[in-house]
């Protein structure tokens, strides 16, 4: 290729980055929806997504009249998580109130509980949990047991042994929910946010008929790929930097790694998801083939990269398969320089993938666009 | 045929007239049929969520890796160590120096670590207690909440074999899991899957179905038909609520026979919850392509008001109650929350008709103010 063809080729590529952009965000409406729903999503959604256990009713049917109970239940009305405490009168009405799921567990205190207690110094109380909220059931078990083993009804009771057992919790000491959400759903926002732009790119043209005539112009399958990959670049790595000034000015999360680190990350990262965005595209007749199928490919991916629940939870397949989503490896580059000052080292361990996996499908994308010309 | 009133005369009254209607939803349903991408939705996709769902979303932590430092020589020390290597919840690796586990927390191999420091010995011969300190990777808060509780239970166990004695508390609480004795969380998120997979089935799909007919102008053509706006809407819609329906069935069969969820409540309830949610589903698909008139805006506002909001908000995964007062007023707003709440109990608990009914009020209000909502922007393309 000359000099002359390969200026020709960038004016062609300019040309047409601006006409794809343009296809994008000449609507007001397409420019005000490409970045306002997932800002707000990462607002709305960085409170509501807490593993943290709080604010949560519990019932007690109190059969006993003596002191050790009554004090039993003043620690429980105390305690922090518990919004509110129920007190009901039957064992029926402590099972409707745990079937309606209007409280979390209920606790039945015994009537011999007192006395128990005076002979023995320990009573047994029956908690029920409900099996539905399982994660949060568990946790509220931890905490009532707690609570259970903290109370003192006497005096002279002796104390249980102290250990001397200190527990640090590294990157992030006081363990916020927050820290944890806000990167990993910058990811995941940043990432349909790519997936959807592109996966449409094609077969918006496949549609209408005019990518048969794109394919006879002068623009090579290359220069095509190229000018549909850009605009979901460009508009989707600037919505992440948007959403990681908002991470570290609004929810004031530590940034502590290289921010030039993070962005060559995420700008293949970004390259990855429109690489699968493409080849999506690339293989749909219908602008409807190619949302579907990035909904196909889009939500499953999520689930798998470790996003909600960790990736070492999940059966071995899984985790293998994992290691094929760019989603993955960028939520360990973005988490760990926010909050781990992640070692150019281990960033770089998570960076190949993500080239390899941009690399691979990108041709493959173009393979597709050529081949369902017939 | 003219109305008799000056004042109707905008408004064109059309009779009902069930052949029209008839094939109006033949149409539909052909063209639904027609695209792949429609089955691949409805059929493919619910098997790839559900078995997402009951094994790779888990909550349920087994084999953390963490290291243990044992930096004391001593034969005491030696076996508070080997206590660690008992448990299948913990997957351990011995080290000798903590420089050498620092680097595997940061890069995310181990998610802690437990040191048993070089003075153990005498300060437990001084005092009688282990001296140890535990560092987790707070990065990944639920794990680390996990490895602190679970690593101070293995060294109070330890303890306690140690001495002999058990230490009684004051008050032992005997805990009983009700609908969920194995308290696999399996059991908790496949039932709530069937609302998301609803939600994409019914507001998607619809959304996008619609939205077409407008960005290629065949809406305009028939709405200028003789039929009313309520039978095309209707005639539009139904072959979806069929499609969603046939999935519900599917998914609740899938949960049950290999996913190993009891569907302990009747069919019959679980059909008349699906139906019900299906208005608010198929509502909010029908406004969102009424708004937005082209694909591409109709898919990112499905996406972002529609999936996403179902997965996040409808206490499918994340407890409402532990979210802020603000965020818990927004969930009242998602018709997926009050779906959830009813699939976990039907699956889990039976039919309790007093968790139902508020729930299908919910979603039934909820619908009707969407339907309401999308024929007032439908009808007003006409003027």
């Amino acid at each position: 290729m000359s000099y002359h063809d390969f200026r020709t080729m960038l004016i062609r590529l300019r040309a047409q980055f601006i006409k794809e952009l343009l296809c994008i965000l000449r609507d007001p409406r397409n420019r005000v929806v490409v970045f306002v729903p997932p800002l707000m999503q990462l607002l709305i959604f960085s409170y509501a997504a807490t593993m943290e256990v709080r604010n949560l009713d519990i019932a007690v049917y109190n059969q006993d009249t003596g002191r050790a109970a009554q004090e039993l239940v003043w620690h429980l009305e105390a305690a922090r998580f518990i919004a509110q405490v129920h007190h009901v009168h039957s064992n029926t009405a402590l099972r409707e109130q745990l079937a309606e799921g209007k409280v979390i567990a209920a606790i039945a205190i015994p009537a011999d509980f007192s006395r128990t207690v005076a002979v023995s110094g320990s009573g047994h109380a029956q908690v029920l949990v409900d099996g539905r909220r399982s994660n949060s059931g568990q946790i509220v078990v931890g905490y009532l047991s707690s609570i259970a083993r903290d109370i003192r009804f006497t005096a002279d009771t002796a104390p249980i042994p102290e250990t001397s057992v200190t527990v640090r919790h590294w990157f992030n000491p006081n363990l916020v929910y927050l820290w944890f959400m806000v990167p990993g759903l910058t990811g995941t926002l940043a990432f349909f946010s790519a997936l959807m732009i592109t996966a449409l790119s094609i077969a918006r043209e496949r549609e209408l008929g005019t990518f048969d005539q794109l394919l006879v112009s002068p623009a090579s399958t290359l220069e095509i790929i190229l000018s549909k990959s850009l605009p979901a670049l460009t508009i989707s790595t600037l919505l992440a930097l948007l959403m990681i000034t908002l991470a570290i000015w609004f929810f004031r999360i530590p940034f502590t790694g290289s921010f030039g680190l993070l962005l060559i990350g995420l700008v293949l990262f970004i390259l990855s998801a429109v690489g699968i965005g493409l080849v999506i595209s690339a293989i749909s007749m219908t602008q409807q083939q190619a949302i579907l199928g990035g909904f196909v490919i889009g939500v499953p991916t999520v689930l798998i990269s470790g996003f909600a629940t960790p990736v070492e939870n999940m059966p071995l397949l899984l985790q293998w398969l994992a290691q094929a989503i760019p989603l993955t490896h960028f939520l360990i580059i973005i988490e760990g320089c926010f909050l781990k000052a992640l070692p150019p080292r281990d960033v770089l361990a998570n960076l190949w993938p993500l080239a390899v996996i941009a690399f691979t499908m990108l041709p493959i994308a173009m393979i597709f666009a050529r081949s369902r010309l017939q | 045929m003219k109305s008799a009133s000056g004042q109707e005369k905008s408004i064109v009254v059309r009779r009902f007239d069930p052949a029209r209607f008839v094939a109006l939803v033949r149409k539909e349903s052909l063209q639904a049929m027609r695209d792949p991408s429609t089955l691949l939705i409805a059929l493919v996709l619910p098997l790839i969520l559900l078995f997402l769902f009951a094994y790779a979303v888990s909550l349920d932590v087994r084999h953390v890796r963490i290291g243990v430092v044992l930096e004391s020589p001593g034969a005491t020390a030696r076996t508070l160590a080997d206590a660690f290597s008992g448990t299948h919840y913990l997957d351990v690796t011995f080290a000798y120096d903590r420089r050498e586990v620092v680097g595997k927390l940061i890069a995310g191999e181990l998610r802690g670590y437990v040191v048993i420091p070089q003075n153990f010995e005498r300060h437990f011969a001084d005092t009688g207690s282990p001296l140890v300190q535990i560092i987790t990777d707070g990065s990944q808060p639920n794990t680390a909440n996990f490895v602190a509780n679970y690593a101070q239970g293995v060294v109070q166990t330890w303890m306690a074999n140690l001495t002999g004695t058990i230490p009684m508390p004051a008050v032992q609480l005997e805990p009983r899991y009700w609908f969920n004795p194995e308290l696999a969380s399996r059991r908790a998120l496949v039932p709530g899957a069937i609302a998301i997979i609803m939600t994409i089935i019914g507001t998607l799909l619809t959304a996008l179905v619609v939205a077409r007919e407008w960005e290629r102008g065949t809406m305009e053509a028939i709405l200028s038909t003789p039929a009313s706006v309520l039978e095309i809407l209707v005639g539009k819609l139904l072959p979806y609520f069929v499609l969603g329906m046939l999935s519900t069935l599917i998914a609740a069969a899938l949960a049950a026979f290999l996913f190993d969820v009891p569907l302990r409540g009747s069919l019959f309830a679980l059909l008349v919850l699906s139906a019900v949610f299906m208005m608010p589903a198929l509502g909010q698909g029908l406004l969102i392509s009424s708004l937005a008139r082209n694909q591409f805006l109709a898919s990112q506002l499905a996406l972002f008001s529609g999936y996403l909001p179902a997965f996040m908000l409808s206490g499918f995964l994340f407890e409402i109650d532990a979210m802020p007062a603000p965020i818990r007023a927004i969930t009242w707003l998602i018709p997926a929350r009050y779906f959830v709440s009813s699939l976990k109990t039907i699956f889990l608990a039976g039919d309790v008709w007093s968790v139902f009914l508020p729930d299908l009020l919910g979603m039934a209000t909820i619908g009707l103010i969407f339907f309401l909502i999308a024929q007032r922007y439908t009808r007003k393309s006409l003027e």
